[in-house]
């Protein structure tokens, strides 16, 4: 690793954080479903948004205001503690794998969110495919970075 | 209703996403090192996030329509190929890169480091340039399809 890059600290694990944080964004996905009957892919809500306004756009804008505030919440009420936060990398890594992860979930119809969670609990093929694909490619490149090239 | 439907879930989901830590991309890119400085966490917040909407779309899709809108919208693409699995390769590489995807990213704005301002504004642009670089232009962004 070289001079300029964030330096690889340890992050605690915290699998009881992990569960309830990952049932509200399951409630989430099941309110958006029930609700407006929607999928709740962070990328195309967002995508979507970068454009022509369209009938879709206000429930979109407000899932991603409502998003924004949630983090806010989270860390005021004390679940979060955003002084732990470290970023992997340096400012061109950081504009590169912005482009990346853009440019792949614009094309590949869907991130984490979309693919990973909601596009599993339908139970889709393409969905299973994706975010095996996915997770195999982020797990190669952070092999690389740190264990081949940084080693 | 459906304004402050949507506005629930935003709020869920961003807290879901803080709550579990995975708004700090050191965290996520730890657990991709899985011979190395391996953070376990993301696992339970899939497994509790699938588990959650596995069982909560069985419910609410046996309504007719949903609560708040004329029809499910739910994504009719079959077949695997190259734009899917392609789109999957660069977005890994990205994910693994930074440690941020895009729910995460946009939340962790919120904290006001540079590099998330960084990694979203950057993040539009490669939709963008997507959308008029390789796919039609009038084509929608969408998810999970």
């Amino acid at each position: 690793m070289n001079q300029i890059d964030t330096p690889l600290i340890v992050t605690a694990f915290t699998p009881l954080a992990g569960l309830c944080g990952g049932i509200l964004i399951g409630l989430s996905a099941v309110l958006l479903m029930g609700g407006l009957g929607r999928v709740a892919g962070i990328s195309g809500i967002f995508g979507s948004l970068l454009g022509r306004w369209q009938p879709d756009s206000a429930w979109r804008l407000v899932f991603i205001v409502g998003l924004l505030a949630g983090a806010i919440l989270t860390s005021l009420l004390g679940g979060f503690d955003s002084d732990s936060m470290a970023f992997p990398g340096n400012p061109l890594s950081t504009v590169l794998g912005g482009l990346l992860v853009g440019l792949g979930t614009a094309i590949g119809n869907g991130c984490t969110s979309g693919h990973g969670i909601c596009g599993l609990a339908r139970l889709s093929v393409r969905s299973m495919v994706s975010t095996a694909v996915f997770m195999f490619f982020a797990v190669a490149t952070v092999y690389m970075m740190r264990h081949v090239i940084g080693a | 209703m459906d304004k402050l439907t949507a506005l629930l879930a935003g709020l869920l989901f961003g807290a879901g996403v803080t709550l579990s830590g995975m708004v700090n991309p050191m965290k996520v890119q730890n657990f991709m090192d899985i011979s190395g400085k391996w953070d376990p966490t993301l696992i339970f917040v899939m497994a509790a996030a699938l588990a959650v909407t596995f069982a909560g779309y069985r419910l609410v899709l046996r309504a007719p329509r949903p609560r708040f809108a004329p029809a499910f919208v739910i994504p009719s693409l079959q077949g695997i190929d190259e734009r899917l699995i392609g789109g999957a390769v660069v977005f890994g590489l990205g994910w693994g890169l930074t440690g941020f995807c895009p729910g995460p990213a946009l939340a962790s704005l919120v904290f006001g480091y540079w590099p998330s301002v960084l990694f979203v504004v950057a993040m539009a642009v490669g939709m963008l340039l997507a959308r008029y670089a390789f796919l039609g232009k009038n084509e929608n962004i969408s998810s999970g399809v």
